[in-house]
């Protein structure tokens, strides 16, 4: 057994909606893996799948090496972190807590250095008398936090935990997680439509389109090799092209041969190119470049946006670049000023459609 | 899924309600169809009692007279309460708590009361008696004018409702369109408040077709249809054409009822998160007519009760006006004396009691429980039923279904239980749908949480749930334990010799003609409804403040 977690052909339809299609997926022991996708792509009800508060209509999970996959939640082993939070409001930050523990038939030292040992852990100890209305969102989520791994859970589920906070709370606490989650090693799956959230937190992303995975991979290889046209539309900004194959390497754009690093396996193909590798150059022969007009250039402090028009046969592709402010070349752009653009070999990426 | 012990105490928990509403509601009415359609002797006769009642001109006029007095009463009390409402929510009138309260009077009273108050006030030795011009209070008049006064704080609270969630901003839009105030008022107020008006309506004239207490006492020889089922089944023992009235006095109420849901659904949150909320600015004529209209309207009021006050402590009306508890010994007359008053006590005491405990359970499980789907909708379909269904129609079920030998529960008929087991059904709804929306703000991934922790939904129950609703709890058993003491509809034919109400000892004692000891044990029950009131008001303030801390930052 070499994962911890793994998610065989899950399905589930709402009535004539399908909210999950075989999704297959496995998690590792340790690992902390975000969801992430756009709202209504079906990543909350994974999660919901997981925990068992909603059942899948076919397909199987197993968790450790039991199958959970028709356990009810209370029979399942993990904690859960509700957008919402979902503290209780009566009771306090302690009893919140602790509301975990007590059944367990634990006695009451082992409990309170539970407690304590969490608290310290994040950081509210003076707190624990609080009701939740008198604490701030970001110490309401980490008690939820705390409540979630008090019971110890092999397993923590995460349903976009961060997105009811501020902007400057939510930078804070994703490190927060980040780092508790390493200290912990616990295993972790976070569920956000948070593209910056989900790249800066998670050791691998499952990227979620229409109910169906588009891709798992390591941040650094969802962004600089995306597999289809979602995945790097998504991730970043992105110019998508139509083209076609010429040889295993090369391919013909705007009625142009450019060459290609990634070999290339059907006639038709999608060409993706990241704004940031595009070069603006001042050479005119070279064979990988081809020329374009400025239509607009938007200033944005460190670099700008160029919005270039490429013609070819009547026809007017839009393509978005970013001009560094070092570059000379870039400073004396002008609004309809025609300029070639390079794009090399390693900057085409093909993607399926 | 394999199903945990909670989703087996969860079905468990929907079977017993469900069962209680079936048993309490369905089968009763079943009862009551099936009489409707037999002869005396038991035996099928088709739709022939209905033909005989249709043929009946005397009895086919009461539909009539019913319609009229309702509808009229309608118009009238919607209007009334509309105007103060707006008075309350529109103007910059002092006192608008005052004015509330005394708003709220006629719901801790007996319907019957008003009727006894007008007959003090307009009757033949009635102090204003020549305002009525000739004309006798005895009749439709009577009728309109103490249906009017009873139905006024139910369609007052509804409309209050409606009025409060006025936006700001469509009022400012319309001011710097330069629309005349009149023109605001048809295009902004109206339209907004439009569901809550109609909701008023059909609760009004619910009310009153379904109300048997007023026509009882000032009705005189004017009949309808509520009085025609008592006639039928108390005067004739008639039972088959009671059961027919009964059967065709559920139809006005029952499409007043689907119409309400229907318009009800309609009604999306008009009030989203970005309103601004509408807050009234002085106006000099304004403010000065409403503060006189909501005072006259309390004055009415307050004459109503008071008369009824001084009438009970008085020797004989009008002839000896010095002042005499002798109408508060109950025990000296017809209707079941004091003891009558102490049974009502316990039915209301019982009906709040279990009353809160079955409904604010079921409602917990129709909205909270993760599974069985189905039956949970199920369950709040049959919650909804009891409103539809007029008290004395349920009653008279009551007799049909209990009092027959086959069946097993037949032992409950005459005693306390029956009683409060009719008080509850047939005030089931309201209650429901106050836990129904207390719950519906808590949130829903409570009970997720505690699955994920592994604690059953019983610690849930009573360490979370209970206690945040307590505010709504204390509502339901309050609303429960006031109904309990004011209805006279649904228990008038289960009471048993036993189990004589102060309700119904009101009426009865109207009918001997003791109208002084009526009005003193109406004004009995105006006491107890306000002091468990006002003691409800001072245990929020004072006691419940302490537990609730929470609620406060």
């Amino acid at each position: 057994m070499d994962y911890y977690l793994k998610v065989k052909d899950v399905s589930k339809s709402f009535g004539k909606f399908q909210a999950l299609q075989n999704t297959t997926f496995e998690v590792q022991e340790g690992e902390l893996v975000c969801i992430l996708g756009p709202s209504g792509c079906g990543k909350t009800t994974l999660l919901r799948v997981i925990a068992g508060l909603e059942e899948q209509s076919s397909g199987q999970i197993i968790q450790q090496g039991r199958e959970i996959t028709n356990l009810p939640p209370e029979q399942r082993d993990f904690g859960i972190v509700f957008q919402s939070y979902a503290l209780f409001p009566n009771l306090s930050v302690k009893d919140n807590i602790t509301f975990g523990l007590k059944t367990r038939k634990q006695s009451t030292k082992i409990i309170e250095q539970r407690l304590s040992e969490l608290l310290s852990l994040i950081g509210l100890e003076y707190h624990k008398n609080k009701y939740p209305s008198q604490l701030s969102g970001g110490e309401q989520q980490r008690v939820a936090l705390a409540r979630a791994l008090a019971p110890s859970p092999g397993l923590l589920l995460l349903d976009e935990p961060l997105s009811a906070l501020d902007a400057k709370v939510r930078q804070f606490l994703r490190l927060e997680i980040k780092n508790l989650q390493k200290k912990l090693g616990v295993t972790t799956i976070m569920v956000t439509h948070d593209q910056e959230e989900a790249l800066s937190m998670a050791d691998r992303i499952i990227l979620m389109n229409k109910g169906v995975i588009e891709q798992i991979d390591t941040p650094q290889d969802l962004y600089s090799k995306p597999q289809t046209s979602f995945v790097a539309d998504f991730i970043g900004k992105t110019n998508l092209f139509k083209a076609t194959k010429k040889s295993d390497h090369s391919l013909m754009m705007f009625g142009q041969i450019f060459e290609c690093h990634q070999s290339i396996n059907h006639n038709e193909i999608i060409v993706a190119v990241r704004p940031e590798d595009i070069i603006i150059t001042e050479e005119v022969s070279n064979k990988d470049t081809i020329s374009g007009i400025v239509k607009e250039i938007e200033f944005l402090g460190s670099y700008s946006i160029g919005l270039i028009e490429i013609n070819h046969n009547n026809q007017r592709e839009n393509l978005i670049c970013h001009l560094p402010l070092d570059n000379n070349a870039h400073n004396n752009l002008k609004k309809n000023s025609v300029v070639n653009i390079l794009l090399s070999p390693q900057s085409l990426k093909i993607v399926n459609h | 899924m394999i199903k945990s012990k909670d989703d087996y105490h969860t079905i468990f928990f929907i079977g017993i309600t469900a069962t209680y509403i079936i048993a309490t509601l369905a089968l009763p009415m079943y009862a009551i169809l099936s009489k409707s359609i037999e002869n005396k002797d038991g035996i099928f006769i088709g739709l022939s009692n209905y033909k005989y009642y249709f043929s009946n001109p005397s009895l086919f006029y009461s539909i009539y007279n019913s319609l009229f007095v309702s509808i009229v009463s309608t118009v009238i009390s919607v209007t009334l309460s509309f105007m103060f409402a707006y008075a309350l929510t529109r103007s910059c009138i002092k006192a608008k708590p005052f004015f509330k309260t005394i708003a709220m009077i006629p719901i801790l009273l007996p319907s019957l009361l008003a009727g006894i108050a007008l007959i003090y006030l307009f009757g033949n030795q009635g102090i204003f008696k020549e305002l009525m011009m000739g004309k006798s209070i005895y009749g439709p008049i009577g009728i309109i004018i103490a249906e009017v006064f009873y139905t006024f704080p139910h369609a007052l609270l509804i409309i209050i409702t409606a009025l409060s969630i006025a936006d700001a901003r469509l009022y400012e839009a319309a001011k710097v369109l330069r629309s005349s105030p009149i023109r605001t008022f048809f295009t902004v107020t109206i339209p907004s408040a439009k569901y809550g008006l109609m909701s008023a309506c059909f609760v009004v004239f619910t009310l009153v077709i379904t109300d048997f207490g007023i026509p009882k006492v000032v009705g005189g020889q004017y009949n309808v249809l509520a009085i025609d089922v008592y006639k039928q089944v108390i005067g004739q023992q008639n039972f088959e054409m009671g059961a027919v009235v009964g059967v065709i006095l559920i139809i006005p109420a029952l499409l007043a009822f689907i119409v309400d849901r229907i318009v009800q659904k309609k009604q999306i949150s008009i009030l989203t998160a970005r309103s601004v909320i509408y807050v009234p600015k002085k106006n000099k004529t304004f403010d000065l007519l409403m503060l006189l209209y909501c005072s006259f309207i309390a004055l009415i009021i307050l004459t109503i009760l008071g008369i009824c006050f001084y009438a009970s402590l008085i020797k004989f009306w009008p002839y000896n006006l010095s002042f005499s508890l002798k109408n508060y010994q109950f025990d000296l007359m017809d209707g079941g004396g004091w003891g009558s008053y102490y049974n009502s006590i316990k039915m209301a005491s019982y009906t709040a009691f279990f009353g809160t405990i079955i409904v604010f359970t079921s409602a917990y499980f129709v909205e909270k429980a993760r599974t069985f789907k189905t039956a949970r909708i199920t369950m709040h379909l049959l919650s909804m039923m009891p409103m539809a269904i007029p008290g004395m129609v349920l009653g008279l079920a009551y007799i049909f279904f209990f009092n027959n030998p086959n069946n097993p529960f037949n032992f409950i008929y005459g005693t306390m239980a029956i009683l409060v087991i009719c008080t509850i059904t047939h005030f089931y709804t309201v209650s429901h749908l106050t836990a129904i929306t207390a719950l519906k703000q808590i949130d829903n991934e409570f009970e997720s949480v505690a699955s994920s922790l592994k604690q059953s939904f019983y610690k849930m129950f009573f360490s979370v749930t209970v206690p945040i609703s307590l505010p709504a709890i204390f509502e339901i058993g309050i609303y429960f334990f006031v109904n309990a003491m004011t209805t006279v509809s649904a228990v008038v034919f289960i009471y048993g010799p036993k189990t004589n109400l102060a309700s119904v000892a009101v009426l009865n004692m109207d009918d001997a003609g003791d109208i002084a000891p009526a009005a003193a044990m109406g004004m009995m029950i105006f006491y107890t409804n306000a002091f468990v009131r006002i003691s409800y008001v001072i245990i929020t303030k004072k006691v419940l403040v302490k537990f609730q801390q929470w609620r406060t930052n």
